[in-house]
């Protein structure tokens, strides 16, 4: 299942574990990313609150924990080659992966289509 | 996620963009907006004006093109002034203008400019600008954001025997290593421009109109910045970026070109809050207008600016190399130690810097903590990060001083 937010982030439920990364038009927007800073494995996001930052030449910008969980993984990949996230920001480009308190918040989230619309 | 917010407090837009649209009067156009357009620029708004952020190409690679080969500018946006005394002497405008800057303008050459600013009563800096001596005038060119400011404060301050003229026009920078042989296959390679050395200025007629050629640039690399009348801009950017060498580059990596040559950002690294030997920029007050000069002081804050010029300034503006990868923006707190209370000083430009591919930032410190090799920190995200202090620019200029 794949689901967007508002706040420009993806999210694809494997499980009880997301994967999530900033959206091809997040990326767009931003440009040339070349700093990435990434959550802790182990730890436990509420939704909402500052999980990761990605920065490009001109600014940092702040993502934010879609919904609530702990953290299992992390792209270090992406965290070492920031610019690479621009190229597949929506595959090997995630930046991390959330064991999720309840799956079942994933329904309250956009559509791929939905996202489409809103993001326009 | 929230898009962070980009450019300097000059920017319209200093807040978030969203807000900068609901709240901003009507942006103005540069004679190159068309242009702008026709390019794919991504426009935001900047000191009142729409102005391309980036092209498709994007930041990095328009800041790396320009360290590499040549990058176009549009800075149509900064305000030209031109001083031009009733008497036709030209000394008598530099005499004026002494009164209101601590540069040597008497003895500026006619073809000649020199990097000035207007300074406060309490010794602050008003605005940074280039003046130059041309035939019969001087040329003032100024930032964006302050030109409304600095025409009424000359207006307000030379004498009626001056006339004080904001010039409408476009007013492009070609920068890089490039430039030079760019502009001049343009022209066919005419003996006076090829002949322009580091802070030359020269009238030159280009496709028939009247043109102001400077060698001069905000990027630390060798260029010229062309005045040209608004009617023949835009056919001007068009026949420099048909050349191989050339590429438009927006204001984002003007920005970090400028960041990493070590120039100050008025509203940014200096204002009126700072002081030109706080801000590192002593070098351009000429001797004569010193202490035992033969026209010392007579500016405004001459009592404090000669002051620190002898005794030295509490404190300096400095490099700063963050020791990670993270960037450490404008804002961000300086601390002497990962522990303590107080605060030294503060950061007032930073970001990565495409040519050294690390973060760099400027800022200010106080002067015992300014040797390069001091290590201070600065808070970000909670989290104390250490920078080394480091000479200025952070990469060598390229200037043609030869």
């Amino acid at each position: 299942m794949l689901r967007f937010t508002d706040e420009h982030e993806w999210l694809r439920l494997d499980g009880d574990t997301a994967t999530i990364g900033i959206t091809a038009h997040a990326a767009e927007q931003l440009g040339d990313l070349v700093y990435v800073e990434l959550p802790k494995v182990g730890a436990k996001l509420t939704k909402g609150e500052a999980a990761a930052v990605v920065e490009s030449v001109k600014a940092a910008s702040d993502v934010y924990a879609p919904l609530s969980g702990e953290v299992t993984e992390v792209n270090e990949a992406a965290g070492s080659d920031p610019a690479s996230i621009g190229g597949d920001p929506q595959g090997a480009g995630w930046l991390y992966r959330l064991k999720l308190d309840d799956p079942s918040d994933m329904d309250a989230l956009m559509d791929e289509a939905a996202y489409a619309d809103f993001a326009k | 996620m929230s898009w962070g917010c980009p450019m300097s407090p000059n920017a319209a837009g200093a807040s978030s963009p969203s807000e900068s649209i609901s709240v901003a009067p009507p942006l103005a156009q540069t004679p190159l907006h068309a242009f702008h357009l026709r390019h794919g620029a991504k426009m935001v708004p900047f000191a009142g004006y729409a102005m391309p952020l980036q092209y498709p190409a994007g930041l990095l690679q328009e800041h790396r093109h320009t360290r590499r080969a040549a990058g176009l500018f549009d800075v149509s946006h900064m305000g030209q002034i031109v001083l031009r005394p009733r008497s036709g002497e030209v000394a008598e405008a530099a005499r004026a203008l002494e009164a209101v800057i601590p540069i040597d303008v008497l003895g500026l050459a006619e073809g000649r400019q020199r990097y000035a600013f207007l300074t406060d009563a309490a010794g602050g800096i008003l605005d940074d600008l280039m003046v130059a001596h041309l035939p019969g005038r001087l040329v003032v060119v100024v930032n964006a954001a302050n030109k409304a400011a600095d025409t009424a404060h000359l207006r307000a301050t030379l004498p009626d025997s001056v006339a004080v003229e904001p010039v409408l026009g476009g007013l492009i920078a070609l920068q890089g290593p490039n430039a030079a042989a760019a502009l001049g296959r343009l022209l066919g390679h005419p003996a006076d421009l090829e002949a322009m050395r580091f802070m030359d200025v020269r009238e030159v007629a280009i496709f028939g109109a009247p043109c102001l050629v400077s060698r001069s640039g905000y990027t630390g690399e060798d260029g010229f910045e062309i005045a040209v009348p608004a009617e023949a801009a835009e056919a001007l950017a068009e026949a420099l970026i048909a050349d191989a060498s050339v590429l438009p580059v927006g204001l984002g990596a003007r920005d970090s070109l400028r960041l990493e040559a070590g120039l100050p950002l008025h509203g940014a690294d200096i204002d009126p809050g700072t002081s030109p030997v706080e801000a590192g920029l002593a070098w351009a007050i000429s001797p004569v207008r010193r202490s035992g000069g033969a026209r010392v002081g007579g500016f405004p804050g001459a009592a404090r600016i000669l002051e620190e010029i002898t005794r030295g300034p509490a404190r300096r503006r400095v490099g700063l190399r963050p020791e990670g990868r993270a960037p450490v923006r404008a804002g961000a707190m300086l601390f002497a130690d990962a522990a303590a209370d107080e605060a030294i000083g503060h950061v007032t430009s930073g970001g990565f810097g495409p040519s050294l591919e690390a973060p760099v930032a400027m800022g200010f410190v106080p002067a015992a903590l300014a040797a390069p090799g001091t290590r201070v920190f600065a808070e970000l995200r909670g989290t104390r990060l250490p920078l080394v202090v480091s000479r200025l620019p952070f990469v060598p200029a390229g200037f043609k001083r030869g």
